[in-house]
């Protein structure tokens, strides 16, 4: 092999210090499908143990690889088997005290968040299900690091609407019991359509009952990256726009691919996936919206934002779907609105809306994120939002989320903080006409004929 | 094991001597040098050979480190790896 040329090695120095590129997750995924058992205290003493012993090498593992190639990786993760699963032969009423016990494993590991606190209800409740989604407020209200997450419909089951009329008062019920927060619960909430079980972003990362044992999984980021080898590219066409960005993406990936081969390696867990995605981050030049301006719109949320975003989305997963062996999670570009410079920027602008924000969701990961509403948003009207951003997801195939966070005593034109990643937002304006017969009705809406793919 | 050692900083006497001396104390084996001067910045980039050396990769960037910072460099030591995967197929 030749000798690397000074280029090479400036270039991918300068995206580090310069571009803010990183690694922005290991996520170790880690099955509790063994820790059954009916006395809940033996059930979170069995948790507990298994993820601090699967988990006590992780944070020193990222450190170490950190230091050695001289890349940040953001964040180090945990993702477990939904709790709704493994916690179903409990007898009990309430799985708080689950939710206390990941968190204290999350402690002890120090890892930031820890996923699974979670229910797939897509078609329709089992008694665990209904356990832990009543359990939501009083989980992200008593922990720190817990992220809970709900699938609520698929592409092959249709919209349980029972269960999309339940989680609106469930993200209200969240909002109030950590008003004191500005809401910062349902930062730690996310509803799916088409979940994905393999994804290492949190809040909606979960270990899928499919997955193995353990499986490392490595989300990647780079939207300064991106940004940066655009503005090389000021007035050419779309050709070479999305070749720009497929190159860029293909670097960023193997550099996500070589930290993830080498964290399964130490950590002696398999490579799950390298998920694909453009992840912002508050921080001045880690912006998406930002990458949809260089393009040539004066503000993101202008008319042909949903255009600049698919071709966006398309060429990360081109560019990026070489560069690695497993492909898998969420993989697109992220536009929560709260961990975003540029997305802060256009909604105090004017220029981005929720409505916009729903377009765009058709063309790119997830969904509605890190939405800021006002506290009075009514339970059925969050309900409704959902039910929209499902029925993209069912009808297109793809994955749709909502994280939306009415908070309380806040209207539009106050903003709010929720510091670190998590960032903060103006408050949004919401439609003021009311769905709530619509959500009353219940039941499930059918499978479109799409999934019938056999 | 391979590693890029990138120092940049304010152009003085005795950079390249202070760094190949360090390296040489540790038996670590230079096997490329690029080095040039931009309005009075030094930049050098070295890729090197550890497989012989007398001390482990954490240590050989502390002490680089501290030694860059007494002359007012920075200096990196990365493994080779991560510039061979973003530039390599």
């Amino acid at each position: 092999m030749p000798m690397l040329s000074v280029q090479d090695i400036l270039e991918t120095n300068r995206m580090i210090a310069e571009n803010r590129l990183d690694v922005r997750t290991i996520t170790l995924g880690i099955s509790l499908r063994d820790c059954g058992h009916p006395d809940i205290k033996v059930f979170c003493r069995n948790i507990y143990d298994k993820i601090t012993r699967t988990a006590e090498k992780l944070v020193q593992t990222g450190e170490d690889i950190e230091a050695e190639y001289g890349i940040p990786i953001i964040n180090k993760r945990i993702s477990v088997t939904p709790i709704a699963i493994v916690a179903e032969s409990c007898r009990t009423d309430s799985f708080v005290p689950v939710a206390e016990a990941m968190d204290a494993a999350a402690k002890t590991v120090g890892v930031n968040f820890i996923g699974g606190f979670s229910a797939l209800v897509e078609k329709g409740y089992t008694q665990g299900d209904r356990i832990l989604i009543r359990s939501i407020p009083a989980a992200l209200a008593t922990t720190e690091r817990v992220c809970s997450s709900v699938n609520l419909a698929s592409t092959k089951a249709g919209i349980n609407m029972d269960g999309v009329r339940e989680l609106g008062g469930v993200i209200k019920a969240t909002a109030e019991l950590t008003r004191d927060r500005d809401a910062i619960g349902c930062a730690k909430l996310v509803v799916f359509a088409n979940v994905p079980e393999d994804n290492p972003f949190m809040a909606g990362a979960f270990h899928g009952v499919g997955e193995p044992e353990t499986a490392v999984n490595v989300g990647v980021s780079g939207p300064g990256v991106v940004k940066r080898a655009l503005e090389e590219a000021r007035g050419a066409d779309f050709g070479t726009v999305a070749e720009t960005i497929k190159r860029t993406a293909f670097k960023i990936t193997r550099v996500g691919q070589l930290v993830a081969q080498e964290a399964s390696r130490r950590l002696n867990a398999p490579f799950g996936i390298i998920d694909l995605s453009l992840a912002p981050t508050p921080a001045v030049g880690d912006s998406v919206a930002h990458i949809l301006e260089e393009m040539g719109l004066e503000s993101c949320g202008a008319p042909g934002t949903t255009a600049a975003l698919a071709l966006l989305n398309d060429a990360v997963k081109k560019g990026g779907i070489m560069a690695s062996s497993y492909v898998g999670g969420l993989s697109g570009a992220f536009i929560p609105v709260s961990e975003d410079a540029g997305m802060i920027a256009a909604v105090e602008r004017g220029s981005l809306s929720l409505e916009k924000l729903e377009a765009m969701t058709c063309v790119c990961s997830v969904g509605l994120d890190m939405i800021a509403v006002p506290g009075d948003t009514s339970a059925a009207t969050i309900a409704a939002i959902i039910a929209d951003e499902a029925a993209i997801g069912m009808v297109n195939n793809k994955t749709t989320a909502v994280r939306i966070i009415p908070v309380p005593g806040k209207k539009v034109g106050d903003r709010v903080e929720f510091g670190g990643l998590l960032g903060h937002s103006p408050i949004l304006p919401v439609s003021r006409f009311k769905a709530d017969d619509f959500i009353a009705r219940g039941g499930r809406i059918p499978a479109p004929v799409r999934s019938m793919t056999n | 094991m391979k590693v890029v050692i990138t120092i940049i900083g304010r152009d003085r006497v005795g950079i390249v001597a202070m760094v190949s001396a360090a390296l040489a104390a540790n038996s670590v084996n230079i096997l490329d040098i690029n080095q040039n001067i931009v309005n009075g910045f030094f930049n050098m980039v070295m890729i090197a050979d550890m497989s012989g050396a007398a001390i482990n990769l954490k240590e050989l960037q502390q002490l680089l480190k501290d030694k860059g910072q007494a002359m007012g460099l920075e200096i990196k030591v990365q493994h080779e790896d991560i510039f061979k995967a973003m530039h390599r197929i």
